[in-house]
């Protein structure tokens, strides 16, 4: 740990450490990272989930159950926000959905116990900005695929009054620029957020209880109950987040395919 | 923030190891298995809708066979309901000309017997007159010494007799 005497640092635990030097592509260095073996990790527990659903029996069992509630859940808000068309996202939106929540929630399980570092690969710019520039192309390549340059008409509601359609339309324009930063900022801060409160909070604990019993009783216990608190919010912000990413992205396809 | 201080240095491998990772989740899982559970789940949704159906439709049939033989059930108890008004009347109508029949033989019965009656009434009146104007005739003789003829001593005893 980074931690001396008084001193813990609450972001060390987004610092993406090299573990490999790895390998160079196109003069990048490509370095087995953290970052990289906790993406690992929750696709490998995602692909093992998965396969546990993968008995397709008539009458499912638990497992199966549970993996069918997944599915049937994105196949259900696709259905409902984009309609018919939307059955061919799902896949999609089921992968983006499944592996934000992978990786939301292996990012909190508390393997620090075993001397492990955990890292939430959702807590990195860089990954939920990917993520939201992949959402964001689906949009405009279905949007203009399919509606050719009428997407335009997205960014004029019905009823615009006709002296009103150019401010309308830079602001729906913004708006609809602004969406991919919100998808990934979104994502990126509640994860951020989360963990450092956590950090803090265990930071207090751990000062205060070395500053002596009395302190640790008035600080340390009020502090450590707290974080069993703000660890269940945390779970919940995991599953929340991934939904809502999922969601929006839901959405913003239905504008694409559906146009108003 | 590391997220920000890294980003020049590890963007490359986070979006090298994110774009194999998220494309493995995305080819093996989104596309490879997702639509199979899915599809497992449809074929059952489907199955359970056509049973449903099938129960329905045999639910429906039930319902009109029970109408079918409620019908039934009706025509024959209405047919036999015919039957027995019928017998009754048949019964009745035999049983009236009987009782018309015997209700005849005793008038005529009663009729002659009170013919019979009157007759043998007006004899033993006749009788009586007779007996009391001949017993008047012999009281009147024998206290008054006088003749009575008998037609007047018959003519007051009638008179006598109708006065009580």
């Amino acid at each position: 740990m980074a931690a001396e005497e008084g001193k813990i640092d609450p972001m060390y635990q987004f610092e993406v450490q090299t573990i490999l030097e790895g390998f160079s592509l196109g003069g990048q260095q490509i370095a087995l990272t953290n970052s990289a073996i906790w993406m690992g990790f929750a696709v490998v527990a995602l692909f093992l989930f998965m396969r546990g659903g993968m008995k397709r029996e008539l009458v499912p069992g638990r497992w199966q159950m549970m993996v069918e509630g997944f599915t049937g859940f994105i196949d259900n808000m696709m259905e409902a926000n984009v309609g018919p068309a939307g059955k061919k996202y799902a896949p999609y939106v089921f992968s983006l959905f499944m592996f934000i929540l992978f990786s939301n929630v292996l990012g909190l399980l508390p393997v620090g116990v075993l001397g492990l570092h955990p890292f939430t690969v959702t807590s990195h710019l860089t990954v939920t900005g990917v993520l939201a520039i992949m959402s964001f192309s689906i949009v405009l390549i279905v949007g203009f695929a399919k509606h050719k340059l009428h997407f335009f008409s997205l960014f004029v509601p019905h009823g615009t009054p006709l002296p009103m359609i150019p401010f309308i339309f830079i602001v729906e324009l913004l708006s609809f620029l602004v969406r991919p930063f919100s998808l990934a900022l979104r994502l990126f801060v509640a994860m951020t957020a989360g963990h450092i409160l956590l950090k803090v909070l265990a930071g207090f604990v751990i000062n205060s209880s070395n500053a002596g019993a009395g302190y640790g009783v008035l600080v340390g216990i009020p502090s450590f109950a707290l974080m069993i608190g703000i660890s269940a919010l945390e779970l919940l912000v995991a599953v929340v987040q991934a939904y809502v990413f999922a969601l929006l992205t839901s959405l913003y396809i239905n504008d694409a395919e559906n146009l108003h | 923030m590391p997220q920000i201080d890294q980003i020049a240095a590890t963007y490359a491998s986070q979006i090298f190891w994110l774009l194999l990772t998220f494309g493995f989740t995305f080819f093996v899982i989104g596309l490879g298995m997702f639509p199979k559970i899915q599809g497992t789940v449809d074929a059952r949704d489907k199955r359970i809708a056509d049973d449903l159906e099938a129960a329905r439709a045999a639910n429906v049939k039930a319902d009109e066979l029970e109408e079918s033989y409620r019908v039934k059930m009706e025509k024959d108890r209405s047919e036999a309901q015919a039957l027995v008004e019928a017998s009754k009347a048949k019964a009745n109508a035999a049983s009236e000309k009987r009782k018309n029949k015997a209700n005849a033989d005793i008038a005529a019965k009663v009729a002659t017997a009170e013919a019979d009656i009157k007759s043998r009434a007006e004899e033993a009146l006749k009788e009586i007159e007779g007996v009391s104007a001949e017993a008047a005739q012999d009281l009147v003789a024998k206290i008054s010494g006088a003749k009575v003829t008998k037609a007047a001593a018959l003519k007051e005893t009638k008179a006598a007799l109708k006065h009580g």
